[in-house]
C-alpha cells in the first residue's frame, strides 16, 4: 500500500508540435482543459507548481507566476521549478508533498514550452566556466553524441543492432499516430527509418527526439477531497526524484568525464537504475505490477536501456523483449503507448507531466486507438540534465 | 608565417609532444577529478579537502564512440564546409574514469573496436586570423 498518494482529479493537455505561439497559451490551454476534467473551478486550487522553461525569458525561469498571472491571480502561493527534462516530476513531487503536509487540498501542476528549431544549444556568450557550453566549444558535443556514445556500446555489449533501433521508433510511431496530442501523427517503416541520414552514427534522424511545443497540465488533490468530489480517479502511488550516488561512473550529459570510482566504488545500483527503484519503494510497488510504461526515448536506442533501468528485464535481455513484441501494445507489458517522444518530440518542462497524463488516460481506459488492456498501473521514467531522476507512478 | 599555437583553454592539458589533461586530486581519499572547474573534492565527507593538480593517465581503453554527422551549433566553431567528427569515450584505468575527447583526425572510425589501446594527442580545434587553438584527442595507439 502506497503511504504517499494523491488523487490524479484530472488532465490536460495541448497538442504538441511547432506553433511558434506564447507558451503561456499552452500552459494554460492544458491547465483549463484538467480543471474541466477534474470539475473544478481555478478559484479553488490552493497551490500551482510549474516546470519552468529557459527559452522565454523571465517569463519562462518564473513559468508559476506567468500561468497564475494568465488564469487570473487569486492570492495563492506557486512554485516554479526547473531541473531540465525532470522539471515536470519536480513541479508534481511539490505540489504532492504539500498535498501530504497537509498545506492544501487542490493542486494545479503546469508545464509548458515554446522552443527554437534545431538542436538544443547553450546559452550564449563566453561560458568558459560552463560545462554545458564547453562541451559544444571543446568536444562539439550535442545531447544525440551521448545518446550515440550509449547506443554504440549497447551494440558491442548486447548484440543491439541498427534494425533494433528503427523497430523502436517504427512500434512507436504505431502506437501514437493516432494520438490527438501527437506532434508526429505517421506510420513509419524499417526501410523508412535505416534511409534517413546518421546523426550520431549509428543513430539515425528519425531516431533522434525533435523539440516541440506544447503543454500538459494536472489537477492533484489529497485522497479525501477526490473522494467528495469524483466516484473514480486515478492515483500517484509514487514519485522518484533521485540524485545520483557518487561515484556516479556513467558519461553523462554535459560531463567531460564520469567521476572517479578510485576512492569509493560505484554503487551497486546505478544512477539510472536508482530512478525507478525509489518511485516503486515509495509505492510500494514492483515491476511485475506494471501494466505498461512511458520512458524518455530521446532516442530509439535509450528506449532499450529503459527496459532495464526500470526492471522489466536483465541488463542485455531489452533487444530479446523488443524483438518479442513484449514491449508493443497487445504485449506482456507496452512501452510508449502515447507514442513517446519518437512521436511528440520534446517539450522540455510538459514533457515528464504529459507522460502522466498519459498514465492516468490510460488507467481511466480512455486511451483511443491506443488503450493498453487491463491497464492498472504504469511507471513513467526519464533524466534531466545534471543529475535530476524523475518517475512516477500512476494506479487506478 | 605559421600562427600560434594557443590552448583553446586555459589549464586543462600540457602542451607536450606527449600531452596529459590536467585534473586534480584528492589526496585524503584519491579521487580523480576532471576538468578542475569546482576545485572542491565530491566525495562525500571530503568537501574540506585540498586538491592538487595532477597528470591524467594519457592512455586508456576505448569505452564508445559516435560520428556526428551534423554541424552543432556555437559555440562549436565548425570548418566549412562541416566535417564530421567522431567522438571518443576512454576509460583511464588508474583513475577509475571515463573521459571523452573528440578523435583525432586522419583515424577511420570503423576501425575503432571497444576495448582497444588509445592514447591522448594535441590536434587543431579552430584556427582563427591570430592563432591555432589546440585541443586534446583521442586516438589508437597503433594507428
Amino acid at each position: 500500500m502506497a503511504k504517499h498518494e494523491v488523487a490524479i482529479l484530472g488532465v490536460g493537455m495541448h497538442p504538441w508540435g511547432k506553433w511558434g505561439r506564447n507558451f503561456v497559451e499552452y500552459g494554460v490551454h492544458a491547465a483549463q482543459a484538467a480543471l474541466k476534467d477534474a470539475g473544478i473551478d481555478y478559484r479553488q486550487v490552493e497551490f500551482l507548481a510549474a516546470g519552468e522553461t529557459i527559452r522565454n525569458g523571465y517569463p519562462g525561469y518564473v513559468a508559476a507566476s506567468s500561468f497564475a498571472q494568465a488564469l487570473g491571480y487569486t492570492g495563492i502561493p506557486i512554485s516554479s521549478n526547473y531541473a531540465a527534462c525532470a522539471s515536470g516530476t519536480q513541479a508534481i513531487e511539490a505540489a504532492r508533498t504539500r498535498i501530504l503536509a497537509g498545506m492544501c487540498d487542490v493542486a494545479l501542476v503546469v508545464g509548458a514550452d515554446t522552443t527554437p528549431k534545431g538542436f538544443l544549444a547553450p546559452n550564449k556568450g563566453e561560458r568558459v566556466l560552463d560545462p554545458d557550453w564547453l562541451r559544444f566549444r571543446l568536444l562539439g558535443a550535442t545531447n544525440p553524441t551521448y545518446f550515440g556514445l550509449y547506443a554504440r556500446r549497447r551494440m558491442d555489449l548486447y548484440g543491439a543492432t541498427e534494425q533494433d533501433f528503427a523497430r523502436i521508433k517504427v512500434k512507436n510511431s504505431k502506437h501514437g499516430f493516432q494520438n490527438p496530442y501527437a506532434r508526429y501523427k505517421k506510420l513509419f517503416t524499417e526501410e523508412e527509418v535505416l534511409a534517413s541520414k546518421y546523426v550520431a552514427e549509428p543513430l539515425r534522424l528519425l531516431e533522434i527526439c525533435a523539440t516541440s511545443d506544447g503543454g500538459a497540465a494536472l489537477v492533484l488533490t489529497s485522497l479525501d477531497f477526490a473522494k467528495k468530489h469524483a466516484t473514480r480517479f486515478a492515483r500517484i502511488a509514487g514519485i522518484s526524484t533521485v540524485t545520483p550516488t557518487y561515484p556516479d561512473t556513467w558519461i553523462d550529459m554535459p560531463k567531460f568525464a564520469t567521476d572517479s570510482a578510485a576512492a569509493l566504488p560505484a554503487p551497486d545500483r546505478g544512477f539510472k537504475d536508482s530512478i525507478a527503484h525509489a518511485a516503486y519503494e515509495d509505492a510500494g510497488l514492483g515491476p511485475e505490477d506494471m501494466s505498461m510504461a512511458e520512458v524518455y526515448d530521446l532516442s530509439s536506442a535509450l528506449e532499450l536501456d529503459w527496459y532495464e533501468n526500470i526492471g522489466l528485464c536483465k541488463p542485455g535481455e531489452a533487444e530479446r523483449l523488443l524483438r518479442d513484441g513484449d514491449t508493443t501494445l497487445g504485449g506482456r507489458i507496452p512501452v510508449n503507448p502515447s507514442g513517446g517522444l519518437g512521436c511528440f518530440g520534446e517539450a522540455v518542462p510538459a514533457q515528464a507531466i504529459a507522460q502522466v497524463c498519459e498514465l492516468t488516460w490510460q488507467v481511466r481506459g480512455q486511451a483511443e486507438g491506443r488503450q493498453v488492456e487491463n491497464a492498472k498501473a504504469g511507471i513513467t521514467a526519464n533524466q534531466g540534465l545534471f543529475g535530476h531522476g524523475s518517475s512516477v507512478i500512476v494506479t487506478a | 608565417m605559421s600562427k600560434t599555437r594557443v590552448p583553446a583553454i586555459e589549464g586543462w592539458f600540457t602542451l607536450e609532444d606527449e600531452p596529459h589533461l590536467l585534473g586534480l586530486q584528492d589526496p585524503s581519499s584519491g579521487a580523480y577529478f576532471f576538468p578542475k572547474d569546482v576545485a572542491i573534492s565530491s566525495v562525500p565527507g571530503h568537501a574540506g579537502a585540498a586538491l592538487e593538480e595532477v597528470p591524467l593517465s594519457r592512455t586508456g581503453r576505448l569505452w564508445s564512440y559516435t560520428t556526428n554527422h551534423y554541424e552543432p551549433p556555437a559555440p562549436y566553431v565548425s570548418p566549412d564546409p562541416f566535417v564530421p567528427y567522431t567522438v571518443a569515450a576512454v576509460e583511464l584505468a588508474k583513475e577509475r574514469m571515463v573521459v571523452l575527447g573528440q578523435l583525432a583526425p586522419g583515424v577511420d572510425p570503423a576501425s575503432l573496436e571497444l576495448g582497444m589501446e588509445m592514447e591522448l594527442v594535441l590536434d587543431t580545434l579552430f584556427e582563427d586570423q591570430d592563432a591555432e587553438h589546440v585541443v586534446w584527442k583521442w586516438k589508437p595507439v597503433a594507428a
